[in-house]
């Protein structure tokens, strides 16, 4: 038995040992072991020739133009599927907050693409959006509607991967704003009603600001998710048409075998990027955060 | 000049009707309390006059103008919860005022109205706090400020006191009582609390299962109960009531209506005897005194004893035999468990109550020869 004088001192982190020892391995390794990929051109056939070469990565991605492209699509990809997302599933939300059996089925309708693969969502909707044969735009002429290229024009193929993203996530939030929604206790809407206040004057000063920790969470969780995309990049364009819809995910993927360094730096960079979004997102929207 | 009518009004939820045509007028000015045991409709019918659970069918008028197509916010009506239902993303300014800025109140003229209102209530130092930050108390106070700011003719309020401890309870209904006596609006108040009914109201609506049992001043249905339920729902301990075996009859009297007595040693062995003679006259025989007055009496034992202070209320039970068990309430603590006791109840203060329910009062014929009934039986008969 060890004396009683050192144990006390040690044993909480011997009880932690393991947890952190997993941490450190799985997470802190890697992103130090990423980081120092970056400072390297390095050679995934001779590590021995692998050469130390500071930030010249760096200062290469932030000169070439097809960084500036990747970060852009995934700037216009992510703003697109948070604002379509959060506006149409809190609409989807209002719409089915009230318990019935028609909206617990239309609720788990909306939620079925969320168990599917994103491969198998990806392929479909490429069918759907194939140009000649597609159902989109034999809809499309049915209404009277000129024909879109969909994925095969560098002008809309942005567009539609965030329309197959979208369709995809909504389901899911819908879930969560509705389970936020029907946590508010009836009697403050009772209250506001003898307040005689109006339904707009209900939305924006009472089920918004209640519903504020839910719409954050998504919020952070959303952008987080979305700039990272690149499932329903890699199946249904590849990055293009003429690099239209290559992401940064994508753009660090396409150098994985020719320039890992490279491919790490520009991982670094995404990093960063998260991190200071999501940083500013607490400065300046945490205050407006109403948690009860 | 708001009286509250109810005409003919009936509510039903899914399949089962909790109201069934119910007839109700609320007089104006005054503070009425609908009391009765959780689910008897009380709060139904409150939340048909804010309009936030119209009536199926039937009408609700308030100051002779039916008000069923009127929305809760135009009713003139303010409500307080038992929740409270604060706004929890507004500040208590906000709070109150939300209802002014919705009925477009000029700035000035809200701001004037809150700050006196603040006062009043006590909140003068919490206006720009967050609900979250107050007490149960302070909340209960943001959520009555609310409701007065609006200077509505009609006060409802749905058990307001229950999330509040003991003290702050007798402290609010004090204020509450005084807040009527100060606006001179209608109040219509709800609760399952006997105690908050008897000391709060101007009217008593006493009702069981959608149906109005009585409907009086506290002290008339305290004195003249109409019926069984509401000679047993009001009172601290309820009414004593015991079958009196004619008819079906029950007969009942307040625990203070009793007296107690000690039986001496001589008593209890006269007792003794006149329990073996089959002969012996009626229950008058081993009472000194007032020999000449109708009373009820009953001998038993003291069972329990709980001393409240200014009262104590004693348990007089006799063993083996069910329902021969009475609380009295005496002013004087003089008696100990397991004495042996006489309990005598002048017929004045006897109620009787036929086999439905409803009270047999003087008037009625049979009264007399049950009250006779009553006051000939033995002491020592259950």
């Amino acid at each position: 038995m060890p004396s009683r004088g050192w144990w006390p001192l040690l044993r909480p982190y011997v009880m932690i040992a393991p947890a952190m020892a997993g941490i450190g391995l799985f997470v802190l390794y890697p992103i130090f072991y990423l980081i120092k990929l970056s400072f390297y051109k390095y050679n995934l056939m001779n590590k021995a020739k692998s050469k130390y070469i500071g930030l010249d990565n760096y200062h290469q991605i932030f000169t070439r133009g097809d960084f500036y492209q990747a970060l852009g699509n995934t700037a216009l990809y992510t703003v697109g599927v948070v604002v379509c997302t959060m506006v149409l599933s809190l609409l989807a939300a209002l719409w089915l907050k009230r318990k019935s059996r028609w909206n617990r089925i239309v609720q788990a309708g909306i939620f079925t693409p969320h168990i599917v693969s994103i491969v198998s969502i990806a392929l479909l909707w490429m069918w759907l959006m194939e140009p000649n044969q597609g159902l989109l735009n034999y809809l499309f002429k049915l209404f009277g509607l000129p024909p879109s290229a969909w994925l095969q024009s560098s002008k809309t193929a942005l567009l539609s991967v965030i329309l197959v993203s979208v369709w995809q996530g909504i389901g899911y939030y819908t879930l969560i704003i509705v389970a936020a929604l029907q946590s508010i206790p009836p009697t403050i809407y009772e209250a506001a009603a003898l307040d005689n206040a109006s339904r707009t004057n209900v939305f924006f000063r009472i089920t918004l600001p209640l519903l504020s920790p839910q719409l954050f969470f998504i919020l952070v969780i959303m952008t987080i998710g979305s700039f990272k995309v690149f499932d329903t990049v890699q199946v249904m364009t590849g990055g293009g048409p003429n690099g239209a819809t290559s992401t940064i995910v994508y753009y660090i993927y396409q150098f994985r075998t020719t320039n890992i360094g490279y491919s790490a730096a520009t991982g670094v960079v995404l990093m960063a990027i998260i991190g200071l979004l999501t940083f500013l997102y607490f400065r300046l929207l945490a205050r407006k955060v109403h948690y009860q | 000049m708001a009286s509250i009518e109810f005409v003919r009004v009936t509510k039903s939820f899914e399949k089962s009707s909790v109201i069934d045509n119910l007839n109700l007028t609320i007089e104006d000015g005054k503070f009425t309390v609908l009391v009765g045991p959780s689910g008897c409709g009380k709060t139904t019918l409150l939340r048909m006059i804010a309009g936030i659970g119209p009536q199926s069918s039937g009408e609700v008028r308030i100051g002779g103008k039916d008000v069923s197509r009127v929305p809760p916010g135009k009713r003139g009506v303010a409500m307080v919860f038992q929740n409270y239902a604060i706004y929890p993303t507004m500040t208590v300014r906000d709070n109150i005022e939300f209802g002014l800025k919705n009925n477009r109140v000029p700035k000035a003229e809200r701001t004037r109205l809150v700050e006196t209102i603040g006062a009043t209530v006590g909140l003068a130092g919490y206006l720009d706090r967050m609900p979250s930050t107050l007490s149960g108390g302070q909340r209960q106070r943001v959520a009555l400020a609310r409701a007065m700011v609006k200077e509505p003719s009609v006060f409802l309020m749905d058990e307001p006191l229950s999330n509040l401890d003991a003290k702050l309870r007798a402290q609010m209904r004090i204020e509450l009582i005084e807040l009527h006596k100060k606006l001179g609006a209608t109040f219509v108040y709800v609760t399952h609390d006997q105690v908050e009914a008897m000391s709060m109201a101007d009217t008593i609506v006493l009702m069981n299962e959608g149906v109005i049992q009585q409907e009086a001043p506290p002290e008339d249905v305290y004195r003249d109960p109409a019926n069984l339920f509401a000679a047993q729902f009001i009172g601290v301990p309820p009414m004593n009531v015991g079958e009196l075996g004619i008819d079906g009859v029950r007969f009942g009297f307040r625990p203070e209506s009793a007296d107690l007595a000690v039986l001496s040693g001589a008593e209890r062995e006269l007792a003794a005897a006149a329990a073996g003679d089959p002969i012996r006259p009626g229950a008058g025989a081993p009472k000194p005194a007032g020999a000449d007055e109708a009373r009820y009496a009953f001998r038993g034992r003291i069972a329990t004893r709980e001393m409240l202070g200014a009262e104590t209320l004693y348990q007089v039970r006799r063993d083996g035999e069910p329902g021969a068990s009475f609380m009295v309430k005496c002013f004087a603590d003089r008696f100990a468990v397991d004495q042996e006791v006489e309990l005598e109840v002048p017929a004045d203060k006897l109620f009787f109550f036929d086999a439905a329910g409803d009270r047999i009062r003087r008037d009625h014929p049979a009264h007399d020869a049950y009250v006779a009934a009553l006051c000939s039986r033995e002491p020592a008969h259950a």
